[in-house]
């Protein structure tokens, strides 16, 4: 039989690419994937979907604990960086909408990545800080925890750069990043952690 | 002094803190967005029950897991505590509370301890 081609009614363009892109998301195991601002509402039913999901998944109790924490971590990180976008002078930039995908394999390994507009003034300080994490071996990473708990007992403002020490800590990987120009003012910023 | 009780939601843990008893008790997940907002009356309460707390107190907490804005927040709450210890009015115990094989909720509970003065006891308890 004939290779079949497809059949279509050429009313929606975007009617062309669904099964292309079904087929990149089943090869690249994602369960769930999203775009658009992130609000608070849509965190919470997030969570509760993947902690459901991962109920009945056969992975050991320990790996579930990891994988919810871990992606609240990083769902919240990136939710607490595009109140930064907010009041944004540019909105025809729509640097308050993001991404995150999560992935889950065969073998019960998962990814949680994340994909969110920055000011490309804070590119380099972020790299650095990402590099010193990765470079941390566990015992580093402890410490380096509790020193900067410690120090944000001092500071008002948000996690105090734990969030990264945390997932670093947690995962026990590396945490990998891609920074892309968007423009002149704004970078777009990749974060992959896995957890097995 | 009125004991303070909230239930537990999907995203911050249950709380029953009595100060007749001086037992205090915290269990479930704490990963609010906001969670300054979630421990303020936490802070109230302890600041009271500093004035006048029980003869002991004992702290039991049992997280599944937490946020780091949370884990802020506990610290703050722990050195609340370590003021009701400081002021000899109360002597006052953390039971940490974890569930077996849970690794990270045993680090966290290590991490706490060595920051703050007041005795923790790192206990392993069995899940059903």
């Amino acid at each position: 039989m004939k290779e079949s081609a497809s059949i279509t009614s050429h009313t929606d363009p975007a009617m062309f690419n669904i099964y292309e892109m079904y087929k990149r998301m089943e090869g690249d195991d994602i369960i769930l994937a999203f775009k658009g601002n992130i609000t608070e509402e849509l965190l919470t039913s997030v969570f509760q979907i993947m902690e459901s999901r991962l109920e009945m998944s056969p992975a050991e109790l320990r790996l579930k604990k990891k994988v919810n924490n871990i992606l609240v971590e990083c769902l919240q990180n990136v939710y607490h960086h595009m109140e930064d976008f907010t009041d944004d002078e540019q909105p025809e930039d729509r640097a308050g909408s993001a991404m995150f995908l999560i992935c889950q394999d065969k073998n019960n390994r998962y990814r949680i990545i994340t994909g969110n507009h920055i000011l490309t003034t804070h590119v380099e300080g972020l790299k650095t800080r990402i590099d010193e994490v990765n470079a941390m071996t566990a015992e580093e990473l402890k410490a380096h925890y509790i020193e900067a708990l410690r120090r944000s007992e001092l500071s008002d403002k948000g996690g105090a750069g734990l969030g990264l020490i945390d997932m670093a800590r947690k995962s026990g990987k590396k945490i990998n990043y891609r920074f892309d120009a968007v423009n002149n003012r704004l970078s777009f910023f990749s974060l992959v952690i896995s957890v097995d | 002094m009125n004991p303070l009780n909230i239930e537990g939601t999907s995203k911050t843990p249950f709380v029953s803190f009595s100060a007749d008893d001086g037992v205090l008790e915290m269990s479930g997940k704490s990963i609010p967005e906001n969670s300054i907002e979630f421990y303020q009356p936490l802070y109230h309460w302890l600041d009271q029950y500093l004035q006048l707390p029980a003869k002991t107190t004992t702290v039991k907490i049992q997280l599944e897991y937490f946020n780091t804005s949370s884990s802020k927040c506990l610290l703050d709450v722990f050195r609340k505590l370590e003021a009701v210890q400081k002021s000899g009015r109360s002597e006052v115990t953390v039971m940490w509370m974890y569930e077996e094989e849970d690794e990270d909720m045993m680090e966290a509970g290590d991490d706490y301890q060595s920051i703050v003065s007041i005795p923790f006891r790192l206990t392993k308890v069995t899940v059903e």
